[in-house]
């Protein structure tokens, strides 16, 4: 393009200020991103939820246990298909950073239930055989270094006086959905049942119900919530996606908090590049009046200054994503299952391609404008 | 033929009839062009003198199209030019002038030869035409070897030359010149006014001037005076410089 010359010439005038500018955008991008892709783990489990389960937990709270004795009642209603209880195990392994999610499951149903959690048969049935047994997800044994058949130490002070739990690590388990949990481990429930004290026998956490069609969901959840109604243990039922999105509010609306960030993150980049294109044009007041003299019409001269914007967002935002692309693996992999996987979509990419170009068009608009309105006779007295 | 009488003249290119300008200034209307006449023809070169304050460079302006008139018509080339629209009036000035300003006004990120290819981005020039005629315009002004310097690599009067140079690349049909040795020593100066007698007397270009300096208006075919907003034609300066006296 014959204009590129000019445009690219401009740019490069104050290579320092070109630096900085496109250094803010770049960072802002990669904010951005970073945030995005945050945003999306924590809403990531209710995307992932299963259309066709229920949890039903205490309607007090979470925390608090029901009789396991209601699996045998849960099951009798109609459309439930599978049945399956967890509980919190909680444990400690090695040090309390190393975080990871614990669940005691109920090895008779989980695998019908949790579908999209493959374990190779062969080592399920050695789970199933082996009361000290585990599995974990690939991630997990892929952050610890864990292979099939190591022994696995976890502290617990949540049932009884602190003690170690020894656990065989008989199979890893994978997710078939894009993005789905692989850090937990389940672990047997006769081994956590014969270890827990008396008062947490007889308890589970949650039940997680596998449906016969997604449309009973609430007639099931109603009719689950219907009959433990004024017992001492009344349910809460509803589908996974909400209990989901319930479980990630517990943390505060971070959705929203993201958003905000985010939000404050591009106004002030508007802010600052908006100043910075308009300092610059103001440099060149007697440039573009000559432009205009020798025949470039004020549309030119507002192409000129937008194309200016337009490049500085573009290269910065690239080198922005570019950025995030490289560091969201090292950050996710230091977050040690805080959170789950952190994945870059195309659509977050995409997003902050297209951020940058209305960040940077808005922030060339008014200083085009005011150069395109420029009069030609004022701009020259000045000079 | 320079006139300032106002009676017809169909043969002239530049023809100015009841021009007027208004200021407004803090709510005081200050009026600097009183029923101006000039009759300019091909060819012809001529130096406006006149106080500061008196109007040449808002005549100059208005002349070149970057300015309104408050009354009064100017036609050029048979197109009157004080009716059209701003966007028009662009295209026209592209076609039309050749500017040279006192500040030489070059674009310093961009290259001799840059700077004088800038009218040509606006026509439908393929690149190696374009090329052609800036190496044409820069050897006319004596710059062909000074091409690919910045503005900030030359001396001032070779940046002038470099103006010329743009303002002549495109064949514009007259030039106007607002204090083009202003900024200049009186060697510059010279070289500067030599250059453009040649583009006159070798190419038989139009250029209306503003100047300050009775030597440099000298150069002019005919000098008109500017007072109070009105067109005095008097002695040549060369013919005020031959006499002793002054413009």
């Amino acid at each position: 393009m014959k204009y590129s010359r000019l445009i690219l010439a401009n740019l490069f005038r104050k290579k320092a200020r070109l630096i900085l500018t496109v250094g803010s955008f770049a960072v802002a991008l990669f904010l951005f991103t970073f945030l995005a892709v945050v945003k999306g783990a924590f809403s990531r489990g209710t995307e992932l939820a299963g259309a066709d389960r229920l949890v039903v937990i205490n309607r007090v709270g979470l925390i608090n246990t029901m009789p396991l004795a209601y699996g045998d009642r849960i099951r009798q209603i109609k459309g439930v298909k599978f049945a399956t209880h967890n509980n919190w195990f909680g444990g400690v392994y090695q040090d309390e950073k190393n975080f990871f999610p614990q669940f005691v499951i109920d090895p008779g149903n989980q695998r019908q239930v949790m579908t999209e959690m493959h374990v190779p048969d062969d080592q399920w049935k050695t789970f199933v055989n082996d009361r000290q047994g585990a599995i974990a997800g690939r991630n997990l044994a892929k952050r610890f270094g864990w292979k099939v058949g190591d022994r696995i130490p976890l502290q617990n002070a949540l049932y009884g006086p602190t003690k170690t739990w020894e656990f065989n690590l008989d199979g890893i388990y994978t997710n078939d959905k894009e993005g789905g949990d692989e850090s937990q481990f389940w672990l047997q429930w006769d081994y956590f049942y014969e270890n827990v004290p008396a008062q947490v026998k007889g308890q589970a956490g949650w039940w997680v119900l596998k449906l016969d069609s997604p449309d009973d969901a609430v007639r099931v959840g109603k009719a689950v919530d219907d009959t433990f109604a004024n017992s001492s243990y009344e349910t809460k039922t509803e589908t996974e996606s909400a209990f989901q999105a319930g479980f990630a509010k517990q943390l505060g609306n971070i959705q929203a908090l993201i958003t905000t960030i985010g939000s404050v993150v591009f106004f002030t980049l508007l802010l600052v590049t908006g100043n910075t294109m308009a300092i610059s044009i103001r440099e060149r007041t007697g440039e573009l009046a000559v432009l205009k003299a020798i025949g470039f019409t004020d549309r030119f001269v507002l192409f000129f200054v937008l194309s200016e914007s337009l490049v500085i967002a573009l290269i910065g935002g690239l080198i922005g994503l570019g950025l995030a692309f490289l560091a969201i693996p090292v950050v996710g992999a230091k977050l040690n299952g805080l959170l789950p996987p952190l994945l870059l979509s195309v659509t977050a990419l995409g997003l902050g391609v297209v951020l940058a170009v209305l960040v940077g068009a808005a922030s060339g608009l008014l200083p085009g404008i005011g150069a395109m309105r420029l009069r030609v006779v004022d701009a020259l007295r000045r000079v | 033929m320079i006139r300032v009488d106002g009676r017809d003249n169909s043969s002239s290119l530049i023809s100015v009839r009841g021009l007027n300008k208004t200021y407004s200034r803090g709510g005081e209307k200050i009026q600097v062009l009183q029923g101006l006449n000039l009759d300019v023809d091909k060819g012809d070169f001529v130096a406006f003198m006149g106080p500061s304050g008196s109007g040449k460079t808002t005549l100059l302006n208005l002349l070149g199209g970057l300015d309104v008139p408050s009354a009064g018509s100017i036609t050029v080339d048979g197109d009157e030019i004080t009716h059209m629209s701003a966007s028009k009036l662009t295209h026209w000035r592209a076609r039309h002038v050749g500017f040279i300003f006192q500040m030489y006004n070059l674009i310093p990120v961009l290259t001799a030869f840059q700077n004088v290819e800038l009218p040509l981005l606006l026509t439908k020039l393929s690149k190696s035409e374009r090329r052609k005629h800036v190496e044409t315009a820069l050897a006319v002004v004596g710059l062909a070897d000074r091409m690919h310097h910045y503005p900030r690599q030359l001396s001032g009067g070779q940046e002038q030359r470099v103006t010329i140079a743009r303002a002549i690349v495109s064949d514009p049909t007259f030039l106007l010149c607002d204090e083009p040795t202003g900024d200049l020593d009186r060697k510059s100066a010279d070289e500067v006014m030599a250059l453009i007698d040649e583009l006159v007397g070798k190419y038989n270009k139009t250029i209306l001037m503003v100047t300050h300096d009775p030597v440099v208006a000298a150069r002019a075919h005919t000098t008109l005076h500017l007072d109070k907003g009105v067109l005095v034609e008097g002695k040549t300066p060369r013919e005020s410089v031959l006499a002793g006296g002054a413009a």
